[in-house]
């Protein structure tokens, strides 16, 4: 095309040229400032940090790297049934939040009594503390004795399943809140019914609109797995727990934390970037 | 043969009355403009005659089928007239081609391959067959609005209402999507069409209805409607028009 052909002939000007350079020198200024900043920050902690009294007996107790190496294998054996948990829990998660999300948003009278159980639902397991919901379902549900034996893990991924998929279905409620209604119109009006309207055109909408919120909520799930240890199942907490109890020093909970934090991480780093693209994605461009 | 009948249709807004006892009829093939100015009830009629607003008085007959009947199927009605908006309305998730043939293949049960093909063909007679892949954000409005008028006529509904089609674009995109408008009332679809582009409306209306305060103050054909109104109502808001 001819504009091809103008875009290629165009040199920046003096002007541009200059302005580039000004930027230029600035950023580099600001990465070196930020540089020696952090340096400095980082000396002033590590220094307040190691010169305490008590540094000693911190740094035997907590960041003893042979008990650490020791109890390593076992405290991942043990994250490995944290992951087992979160994945499962994941996808229960998502299939009893979105029903919980749809069923809330179900109109006209007939519904009601569905409509009032999902609000009711998402009242009660919002409110109430996960620990707790961990002992209700952990150690109640099997004294009822109408389910065969199952081992801890197996409540334990139940009540976070039970807990999450409150702040799931109301995250994705207000996902679809925020899909216009003028999407819907269009989709009534083109002979869609009512569910298919809400599959096809609402829930992939709203689902786009609350990635970073339902994100943060599996950040926040990946950790909160390690509770199932209340229950006696042997996660990493748990083995940490028992390798704590051998040695009578803490470094393995360090260990574990770590562990956690490590399989968290990419999860919140993605967390980031997705948000920043969408934010901008809708601002399409600009400095502010 | 009448498509649409609509007798003395009423419909009421809290205390405001926007429909005050409308009759209209419509004959296939027909091509009916309504003009008037925004307030005046043009879009809750053509809102109630797709049943996105249910009418508190009157009837509404399609193709003799009295569709305001509490036991009709709301959603087989609105499948067999298409619609389309003054701000396109299209699915931003979903592509063109998705966009187009949704209620063919989950309304109409027409087959996947067949409804893409057909798809294919009418985005490219329209010269948007690059596009059936793109997203909508991908598109300019008048090429949006043409997606919009495809989407509504993919499934050949007997009634395609259009609702101010053109008010939300530029002047110099306005032509397209009139165009496509000429192009559908040659091919015999039955139309009925709330617009402010008043020299299209001379053009392309077989009848001419103009609305004031939720009435049909005036119809006929355009030549009548447009250089003798018989009503003071006609003449004063024609005179308004065009003086703009």
């Amino acid at each position: 095309m001819s504009t091809g052909a103008a875009e290629a002939a165009w040199q920046p000007s003096e002007l541009e040229l200059s302005r580039r350079s000004v930027r230029r020198r600035a950023s580099t200024r600001s990465v070196v400032i930020a540089l020696i900043s952090t340096v400095v920050f980082a000396g002033v902690i590590g220094l307040a940090l190691v010169g305490s009294p008590g540094w000693a007996v911190v740094q035997q107790t907590f960041f003893n790297l042979e008990i650490g190496i020791e109890s390593f294998p076992a405290i991942l054996a043990g994250l490995w049934v944290n992951i087992q948990v979160l994945v499962v829990a994941a996808i229960g998660v998502a299939v009893f939040g979105t029903l919980l999300a749809v069923l809330r948003s179900l109109r006209g009278p007939v519904f009601f009594p569905l409509r009032a159980l999902a609000t009711g639902y998402t009242d009660l397991f919002r409110g109430m503390p996960l620990l707790i919901v961990l002992y209700l379902v952990g150690f109640g549900i099997p004294v009822l004795d109408i389910f065969p034996r199952l081992p801890a893990v197996v409540w334990g991924t139940i009540a976070i399943i039970l807990t999450y998929s409150a702040y799931v279905a109301e995250v994705l409620r207000a996902g679809m809140e925020a899909v216009h209604p003028s999407q819907r119109m269009a989709a009534r009006s083109l002979g869609l019914t009512h569910a298919q309207t809400l599959r096809i055109v609402v829930i992939p909408q709203g689902i786009r609109k609350v990635v970073p919120a339902l994100m943060n909520d599996f950040v926040s799930m990946q950790k909160d797995v390690g509770l199932i240890s209340v229950l006696g199942a042997v996660d990493a907490v748990r083995a940490a727990q028992i390798e704590v109890a051998q040695s009578f020093n803490f470094t393995p909970y360090v260990v574990a934390g770590l562990l956690f934090v490590a399989i968290s991480w990419p999860m919140i780093r993605l967390t980031d970037w997705a948000s920043a693209r969408l934010a901008a994605r809708e601002q399409s461009g600009g400095v502010v | 043969m009448t498509v649409l009948e609509v007798r003395g249709v009423r419909k009421r807004f809290g205390d405001h009355d926007v429909l005050q006892g409308v009759d209209l009829e419509l004959d296939a093939h027909e091509v009916v403009v309504l003009i008037g100015a925004s307030g005046s009830g043009k879009s809750t009629l053509l809102r109630t005659i797709n049943l996105l607003e249910r009418v508190d008085d009157g009837q509404i007959l399609l193709g003799g089928d009295d569709i305001t009947d509490p036991g009709v199927d709301a959603d087989r009605v609105r499948a067999r007239i298409g619609v389309v908006f003054q701000h396109f309305n299209l699915f931003p998730h979903l592509r063109i081609i998705d966009n187009v043939t949704l209620a063919a293949r989950r309304v109409h049960g027409m087959p996947k391959d067949t409804a893409h093909a057909r798809g294919l063909e009418l985005l490219g007679s329209l010269g948007l067959g690059a596009k059936a892949l793109d997203y909508p954000d991908r598109l300019s409005g008048g090429q949006q609005q043409r997606v919009a008028i495809v989407r509504a006529i993919m499934t050949d509904p007997e009634l395609l209402l259009l609702d101010e089609i053109t008010s939300a674009l530029d002047p110099q995109l306005i032509g397209e999507v009139l165009d496509l408008v000429r192009q559908l009332k040659s091919t015999g679809s039955t139309i009925l069409m709330a617009t402010h582009e008043m020299s299209f409306a001379r053009e392309v209306a077989d009848r001419v209805v103009f609305m004031q305060g939720g009435r049909i103050v005036e119809s006929g054909p355009p030549e009548q409607l447009f250089d003798a109104p018989v009503e003071p109502a006609t003449a004063e808001f024609l005179a308004r028009v065009r003086h703009h």
